[in-house]
């Protein structure tokens, strides 16, 4: 089908910006805006666009696209490698999300003074690799792409990012961005060497994913090996005790990069386990359910329980991701139609909701240089706009009827009771204290009298305010009409094998 | 005998000679002019060994003339043309001596080229020596210098000790197989070989660790971190490309043609050595604080990975481990090659080389810093990069091989060395710089550069011509090897 260039442009429009903005001088900060701007503009639409073609009555693979890549190298066999993309209704919404996504943080980025246009080649780098990952049909581009939204990470967190200073320790950037990075490559070790034993095991000589998986592995095979991709996927989704990487790199990074690195770099790695793992290894993935059940949800209690006691207000909304990546896990981790499908519905809701939270921080640090929670108070006199903003997305994310999180939450809640109910319960008893954390952030710093120390803030910027209302219009769209997004998503789910 | 299939050899010899005598007899010759004398030299040479593609001809047993000869002409002829250009500022600057030095750089890339042509170990050998000991001159050319002098000389030592194993292990092969031509050896050894076993063991492990020295192997690599110190710059550069490529061309006409038949016995040998030299390479690299030691421990952890190509070696196998072991080479000699370049002008400006010298490059020049970190992002094997994309080829043709163990070391290796190649990288972006001023580069510094880093995103996002170029070149061995084990079987 020819729709399949339009996979492509996603990731050549970034690419293509990147090169242009490297030809635009450094001093020409603003022409690197626009470029970056349009670019980002351009992947949303085509985003939206693939979201909505997207047949999903007909289901399945669609939009491919095949370009062969190398061939006649024996050993790979007469078809070579070649970059295959593809996208099914799982990947469609991811897409959506990317999109969404880049676009608010691009705007939000205008802000960057400081060697915008080296910011900017970097952010669209990391996209288009995001944008590889979810599109790939074929291992070899899949692990390219997966490599290539990490590359950039650690310059965008080191020369972009911001120290904490807690009294007695400083987590500086450098810190979180060394220690992000080498957790991500390193989760890529065990993708790595699982991707060589699938090959070899698979004697296809293909790394084509639908041709792998027509194969039928050797259970002990598919035991043995399933864990590589659950737990080297897992380092990406914050998977517990692997997600400690999380709170410090997100906390370190630029708003533009926590925006995208939790909204939708986490995602990578749940979408890895559901693409690579239990598609290709139905077997293994029931036999390390029950692990993949445990590590999510101590994830998602633990990540719950430290919010609560953060005091610097990025550092809750890391753990909160920790929190939120854990119910998705265990929703894959249920095996059954409704929970894996909450779990994808999950990563798209958190995927906005978390970046809208990034971006409001960001908004406000920009002005008032601190993050600490009780230093502030009344901050909704000085800044309304900026305050319903962010209660919207604190009320999505504790899981209010009509948003998105709570759509998604409650299949993944559903989809456990049906299989583990002890789980079902510890699940919502970690929603129950996201609700402590957030509601009592909400109160200390936003509401109450106000703080005359924080008299001179002003309303957010236009831009800000544009960014914020793209993705609160997502969030909402997804909380009073998912129907679009379960469509596209529970067909592909059912066709996974070993759901069911 | 055709004389004239060894024409690009003339005239890089001849080009040598030209070198010295200008130098000698035209005093008014800029020092750098005689670079780009010798990097014309290369280049006519490269340019002329293209009439010999998809020829198979042989120099009276003793060289052959196919497209394994015909590549790493091609190939060593652009590292000794890109050297020459990287060393016209260092040594107009710091060196005495210039024509030798160029004339070196040329009788090197001979050495390198007969060592890939070699039919014969004999052959072999004397390539081997001519290329060793311009490296030996070459590491101590600073002359004033006395960890130059210490570097060339610890170099010489164990590399004249390294030769004698090597020229040992040659002569027990020879004695139970009774030719030193590498397709009557893979005759001889296709038979049965139960009763010259031990000795013919004890040969090929002897020329195991003759060779491993070449190239830096585990535990072998003792002089490089010290040769590569010591040496001028723009010769460590040099010894990082030419010897350990060279190296690997002669250990897969070896291993891949001769010592084939016995390769159920040597692998093991080889697969061990390739996981301790990636290991041991990349670890003590962590600690390292000079850049020149630093690349000399991380071109170790590389030699690691190249091994595990002669590792997957099997007689009846595909050659694709040898393709991908030249594929990585190549990615690695360019992506080295443009770190080193990056290297030496940051040093020919400050006189600096240590990590830490490197704060704030990206403040003072730019273009040095970004391309630096493309090359290390390369080695560390990051995608859009050569590193990637032969790493990938050639860690999975291993795990083909029933190597899958290998290439899980390999890949966690690979993995650590990403941390401190990152260590360099947070220097130039994340550290203010001592000083603020601009570097000054040159154009041609630029130009080498920009080539030079071109061919790391090429080879990493396009390969197929190169690999073309790679497996028709091992493809003429292996046919070789075939052809050998069909006629030793056959009466």
């Amino acid at each position: 089908m020819d729709s399949g260039w339009l996979l492509f442009a996603n990731i050549t429009v970034p690419i293509a910006a990147a090169l242009i903005i490297m030809a635009i001088p450094s001093a020409y900060k603003q022409q690197v805006r626009w470029v970056a701007t349009a670019a980002a503009f351009t992947m949303f639409v085509l985003s939206i666009l693939i979201f909505a073609i997207y047949n999903y009555e007909e289901g399945g693979l669609q939009f491919d696209l095949r370009l062969t890549w190398l061939e006649n190298v024996a050993f790979l066999g007469k078809d070579g490698i070649s970059l295959h993309l593809a996208v099914d209704g799982i990947s469609v919404p991811m897409v959506l999300l990317t999109g969404i996504v880049i676009f608010a943080a691009c705007l939000i980025s205008w802000s960057i003074e400081y060697r915008n246009k080296d910011f900017f080649i970097l952010l669209l780098l990391l996209v288009s690799g995001v944008f590889g990952v979810f599109q790939s049909q074929d291992l070899f581009f899949f692990f390219f792409f997966y490599e290539l939204a990490v590359l950039p990470m650690y310059l965008l967190i080191g020369v972009w990012g911001s120290s904490s200073n807690f009294g007695t320790y400083v987590r500086t950037k450098e810190y979180g961005a060394m220690k992000l990075t080498m957790f991500l490559v390193g989760g890529s070790v065990l993708v790595f060497i699982g991707i060589f034993a699938t090959f070899v095991e698979a004697g296809q000589g293909t790394f084509d994913l639908p041709a792998l998986g027509q194969v039928t592995y050797d259970e002990t095979f598919q035991k043995t090996f399933y864990p590589l991709f659950m737990l080297g996927f897992g380092v990406l989704a914050g998977l517990w005790p692997f997600h400690t990487w999380s709170p410090d790199g997100h906390v370190a990074a630029p708003t533009a990069v926590s925006m995208l690195h939790a909204g939708v770099l986490m995602k990578l790695g749940a979408f890895g386990i559901l693409r690579v793992g239990m598609s290709l290894f139905p077997e293994g993935a029931e036999f390390w359910a029950p692990a993949l059940l445990v590590l999510g949800t101590t994830g998602a209690l633990y990540g719950a329980i430290s919010a609560t006691a953060q005091r610097d207000l990025k550092y809750v909304i890391g753990y909160s991701s920790v929190s939120h990546m854990g119910f998705v896990l265990m929703g894959l981790a249920t095996l059954n139609p409704i929970g894996v499908n909450g779990a994808v519905l999950q990563m798209f809701a958190h995927g906005v909701m978390t970046a809208l939270f990034f971006a409001m921080v960001g908004a406000l640090y920009d002005q008032a240089h601190v993050r600490e929670i009780w230093t502030f108070g009344g901050i909704a006199q000085r800044m309304p706009r900026f305050v319903a903003f962010f209660a919207i997305a604190s009320l999505s994310s504790l899981g209010l009827p009509g948003l998105a999180g709570f759509v998604a939450e409650f299949n993944i809640f559903v989809g456990l009771f049906k299989t583990y109910p002890l789980f079902g319960a510890l699940g919502i008893a970690a929603a129950a204290i996201t609700a402590v954390y957030i509601l009592r952030l909400l109160s200390a710093a936003f509401f109450g009298p106000l703080n005359e120390k924080w008299a001179h803030l002003r309303e957010m910027k236009p831009l800000e305010t544009v960014a914020g209302a793209v993705l609160i219009v997502f969030i909402a769209f997804m909380g009073m009409w998912p129907d679009p997004f379960v469509d596209r998503i529970s067909q592909s789910v059912l066709a996974l094998p070993g759901i069911g | 005998m055709d004389w004239s299939l060894l024409i690009p050899e003339y005239i890089l010899a001849g080009w040598a000679a030209m070198v010295v005598s200008l130098d000698l007899f035209w005093g008014r010759l800029r020092k750098d002019q005689l670079a780009y004398v010798a990097a014309a030299g290369a280049l006519v040479a490269t340019l002329v060994s293209l009439i010999w593609v998809n020829d198979n001809l042989s120099f009276g047993n003793l060289l052959q003339v196919d497209n394994y000869t015909t590549f790493f002409r091609v190939f060593f002829g652009l590292v000794a043309f890109f050297t020459c250009l990287a060393s016209a500022q260092y040594v107009k600057d710091r060196l005495l001596h210039a024509g030798e030095y160029y004339a070196l750089i040329l009788l090197t890339a001979i050495g390198g080229i007969y060592m890939a042509a070699a039919k014969e170990l004999l052959t072999a050998y004397i390539s081997l020596e001519l290329l060793s000991f311009s490296l030996y001159v070459l590491t101590s050319y600073a002359k004033f210098d006395l960890k130059s002098n210490e570097a060339g000389l610890k170099y010489m030592l164990l590399g004249a000790f390294s030769s004698a194993i090597f020229l040992y292990g040659m002569s027990l092969v020879y004695g139970v197989t009774k030719t030193t031509s590498f397709a009557g050896i893979a005759a001889a050894l296709s038979g049965d070989t139960s009763e010259i076993a031990f000795a013919l063991f004890l040969g090929i492990v002897l020329m195991i660790a003759g060779l491993g020295f070449k190239v830096a192997a585990v535990p072998f690599h003792m002089w490089t971190p010290d040769a590569y110190e010591g040496a001028p710059l723009p010769v460590t550069a040099f010894i990082s490309a030419i010897s350990k490529s060279a190296g690997f061309a002669l250990f897969i006409k070896l291993f891949g043609q001769a010592l084939l038949p016995m390769a159920d016995d040597w692998r093991w040998i080889i697969a061990g050595l390739a996981a301790a030299t990636m290991v041991l390479g990349n670890l003590v690299a962590i600690q390292q604080h000079n850049i020149k030691r630093l690349l000399a421990y991380s071109s170790i952890g590389q030699v690691g990975f190249m091994l595990m190509g002669i590792a997957a070696l099997t007689p009846h196998g595909p050659s694709d481990p040898a393709s991908a072991l030249v594929l990585h080479l190549v990615g690695y000699v360019i992506t080295n090659l443009a770190a080193f370049v990056c290297v030496i002008v940051y040093y020919n400006q400050t006189g600096k080389d240590e990590v830490a010298d490197f704060g704030g490059l990206a403040e003072r020049a730019p273009f040095l810093a970004l391309c630096l970190t493309i090359a290390l992002f390369s080695l560390a094997g990051m995608p859009l990069f050569a590193g990637f994309t032969t790493k990938f080829i050639l860690f999975q043709a291993a795990a083909e091989q029933d190597l899958l163990w290998l290439s899980a070391i390999a890949v966690t290796m690979s993995f650590i060395s990403l941390y401190y190649y990152l260590v360099i990288i947070k220097q130039m972006y994340l550290v203010e710089p001592a000083e603020k001023t601009r570097l000054p580069i040159a154009w041609l510094e630029y130009g080498v550069i920009g080539v030079l880093t071109v061919g790391v995103f090429l080879v990493g996002l396009y390969p197929q011509p190169l690999f073309d170029g790679v497996e028709s070149a091992t493809n003429a061995v292996f046919q070789a090897t075939q052809a050998a084990a069909a006629a030793g079987v056959g009466p």
